[in-house]
């Protein structure tokens, strides 16, 4: 809710203007019983005013421009003023380049707008030129690492016109900020995901860096949630890696209590107990007591999930020992 | 009991631990605690005087939406594009709170919604404004709230599924209007609309449950488009989207259901929008009735009926009623930030979802007991029986012109 620029003294309303005498202005008409009426400035109605005017009349002109960048800077979510100003740039063949330099300025001004960034991509697409996208990205993740429609912008230039070639160093500059940054996390996934492929090489290459950080921060789901998100194409799945299994448990026997850690061996369990695969351990007994623990303890504010797996394992349970006394029976039977 | 309501002492014991690692993330989230901690100890102090605490202020939030719903102040010029969105979010909190506005506003109401009707189907967010798919759906669920015929007889439906081709892409997504920008936010207005309207069909929404499918990402929410990372807001219009279609066969809701969880905050009680980011009282709703609907998904998946949600209902309520609330009325994202009537709608929706949960169970309210709201629809946001009569009577009236794409 910005001002929008009531201190300009040199403003001469439209209705005043020489030039624009020939246009009637036609004010918002909201029917017999007006409601959420908003209180708009003089200002603010005086170019809406206008601005309906040529919309009505559907005028493409120069003056129409610098109308709708008037509109704009009152009110930079109107999407039917940017839809208006798109269809005036195609008109008047205006030149695109000074229209990026505009739309940085407003994206400047209201960095979290779905309409600015929009407009931004579409004159990317009219140009065919992603020079500047990732600087103008980067700027703005400077002042907000977590920008979602900065970081959406960026992805698109970059899927669009192949720009992975640096962006991995861009991501680990980011995580070296901030390690909790779970947008930057989300961008190596996307790089890899898109770019570098999930080879045996790269997804152990990723789960060292992965681990280096939670043994930085252990408490931090971020890097938790992405050590998870590989293994989704790690053949071996999350109970099959000894470097990961064999770290959590070094943890876990030096104390560290942190929910990520106990509900990932957790996880781990249950992949073991899918693929026949348990051991001492990784079973169901041992995802039994960690979700009593998490319940209890250690992630008291989730104990209805909690239990709720709980439950779900205590199944795993009976049914393995009704498999064992099975094979009991069968032994006997010899 | 897993729904009592939390002790200072415990509060203060989950608090943030920055492992000598401070990062911009751990100090935002350090501040935001500091004050939050301040309220609840206050809370602890007043309501040992007052059995009647937390106390949802009703009164004082009625008559601010109801101003609202008439003259909005300067610093809503803003919002001038998303006027329909205001009356939606204000008749659905009158709503929750009981108190609607009488027979003759509603029907203001009803004539200036006809004013944002786009003569190529649609509504704008104000009279003369493009349609847009975020503006349409606002006023299609406002006019259901209304629930008149008069509300109902006032959607041209032919032009208003015309429209919704208008912005469907061969792939199945949608732009939020004509060669705007295309999101999830998209796929999930339009299916909600034509659900509530009866113009759906399924040429319409051909290849979109696996589009939004693939909105989902590796921790388990889903994001505004493929790639992006998890967001509340999202991943409620992705597994919406997905229930309206009758298609959440297609996602992996067991890495939903624990990203939702996570999402929870130890302390605050409220929830965040994507991990490691702060509280954030909108979420109440976003984050919160994406649980009804897991459960409703998980009870048919395991053939067994899962009658509560899976997150902490009371820790939620006191965050609303003891951290979110402005005592002028209206209320907040988190303590310090100004009002609004968008986190009043969505801060109320997520007070109701707390406190009915599923509906099969009796309702859990914290604090007074004229806290209770009326319940809501998980998958549109409108009460449950406004949804019924509104989709009914467009059974019952088709549409003039069926659908020849």
């Amino acid at each position: 809710m910005s001002d929008c620029g009531d201190s300009d003294v040199l403003w001469i309303p439209y209705k005043e203007r020489p030039e624009w005498s020939d246009v009637t202005p036609v004010p918002e008409d909201d029917g017999p019983n007006p409601v959420v009426v908003i209180a708009h400035s003089e200002k603010f109605e005086d170019v809406y005013d206008y601005f309906r005017a040529v919309l009505q009349s559907n005028e493409k002109s120069e003056r129409v421009l610098h109308l709708t960048k008037d509109a704009l800077e009152l009110n930079p979510a109107n999407y039917t003023v940017w839809q208006y100003r798109r269809d005036l740039l195609k008109h008047l063949n205006t030149d695109l380049r000074t229209e990026l330099d505009y739309v940085e300025a407003v994206i400047k001004n209201s960095p979290k707008n779905y309409q600015v960034w929009h407009h931004r991509r579409v004159l990317v697409e009219w140009l065919q030129d992603p020079t500047m996208e990732l600087e103008l990205t980067g700027d703005a993740l400077l002042q907000d690492p977590k920008n979602y429609h900065a970081w959406q912008h960026r992805q698109w230039a970059i899927k669009t016109f192949g720009l992975y070639e640096k962006e991995l160093d861009f991501v680990d500059n980011l995580i070296t900020d901030d390690v909790r940054n779970n947008s930057a996390w989300n961008q190596r996934y996307f790089v890899v995901n898109n770019n570098l492929g999930w080879s045996d090489l790269i997804c152990q290459q990723e789960v060292c860096y992965t681990l280096e950080k939670i043994n930085f921060v252990k408490n931090n789901e971020s890097a938790w949630n992405y050590l998870r998100g590989l293994l989704i194409h790690d053949k071996r799945g999350l109970s099959g890696n000894a470097v990961i299994t064999s770290f959590c448990e070094e943890l876990y026997k030096n104390k560290c209590r942190s929910p990520f850690l106990l509900a990932f061996i957790i996880d781990v369990c249950e992949d073991a107990i899918k693929k026949k695969d348990t051991n001492c351990f990784h079973n169901a007994d041992r995802a039994v007591e960690l979700c009593q623990a998490l319940a209890t303890r250690y992630d008291k504010i989730r104990s209805k999930y909690w239990n709720y797996l709980c439950e779900r394992y205590k199944k795993y349970q009976s049914e393995q020992l009704s498999n064992d006394n099975k094979t009991n029976d069968l032994i006997i039977d010899e | 009991m897993e729904n009592q309501v939390r002790c200072y002492n415990d509060i203060v014991s989950e608090a943030f631990d920055s492992e000598d690692v401070k990062t911009d993330t751990s100090i935002d989230q350090i501040y935001v605690e500091k004050t939050i901690l301040k309220l609840y100890k206050e809370f602890e102090k007043n309501s040992s005087i007052d059995p009647d605490l937390p106390l949802l202020i009703k009164e004082v939030h009625s008559k601010l939406l109801k101003k609202c719903l008439i003259n909005l102040p300067k610093s809503y010029e803003c919002l001038d594009a998303s006027r329909t969105w205001i009356i939606y979010w204000i008749l659905h909190s009158l709503w929750i709170l009981n108190d609607m506005p009488d027979h003759e506003t509603l029907s203001a109401v009803v004539k200036f919604l006809d004013q944002c009707q786009h003569e190529d189907g649609g509504y704008g967010g104000g009279p003369r404004q493009y349609p847009h798919l975020g503006t349409t759906y606002a006023a299609v669920n406002a006019l259901s709230i209304i629930g008149t015929d008069e509300a109902y007889d006032s959607i041209d439906r032919s032009s208003l599924q015309r429209f919704l081709w208008t912005v469907r892409d061969v792939d199945g997504s949608f732009a939020l209007h004509k060669d705007g920008e295309q999101d999830i936010r998209g796929a999930y207005c339009a299916i909600s609309i034509a659900k509530m309207t009866n113009t759906y069909t399924e040429a319409l929404f051909d290849k979109t449950a696996e589009w939004i499918v693939s909105c989902q990402t590796y921790e388990g929410g889903f994001a505004g488009c493929p790639g992006m990372e998890a967001h509340g807001g999202y991943a409620f219009c992705g597994i919406a989207s997905l229930a309206l279609l009758n298609r959440t066969q297609l996602c992996d809701i067991d890495s939903l259901l624990r990203w939702s969880v996570n999402r929870q905050m130890r302390i605050e009680g409220g929830f965040q929008g994507r991990t490691n980011k702060l509280v954030d009282g909108c979420y109440s709703f976003w984050q919160g009735a994406a649980f009804p609907i897991i459960s409703a998904i998980l009870s048919k998946d395991n053939k067994e009926l899962i009658e509560t949600v899976l997150f902490n209902q009371s820790a939620l309520q006191e965050y609303i009623l003891i951290c979110c609330q402005n005592r002028d009325g209206g209320l907040i994202d988190k303590p310090g930030k100004p009002r609004d009537i968008y986190h009043t709608c969505y801060g109320l929706s997520g007070l109701s979802v707390a406190q009915h949960g599923t509906g099969v169970m009796d309702p859990y309210v914290v604090g007074s007991p004229s806290n209770e709201l009326n319940r809501v629809h998980p998958l549109h946001n409108v009460a449950p029986h406004l949804v019924y009569n509104s989709v009914h009577y467009f059974i019952r009236h088709p549409p003039p012109v069926k659908d020849k794409n």
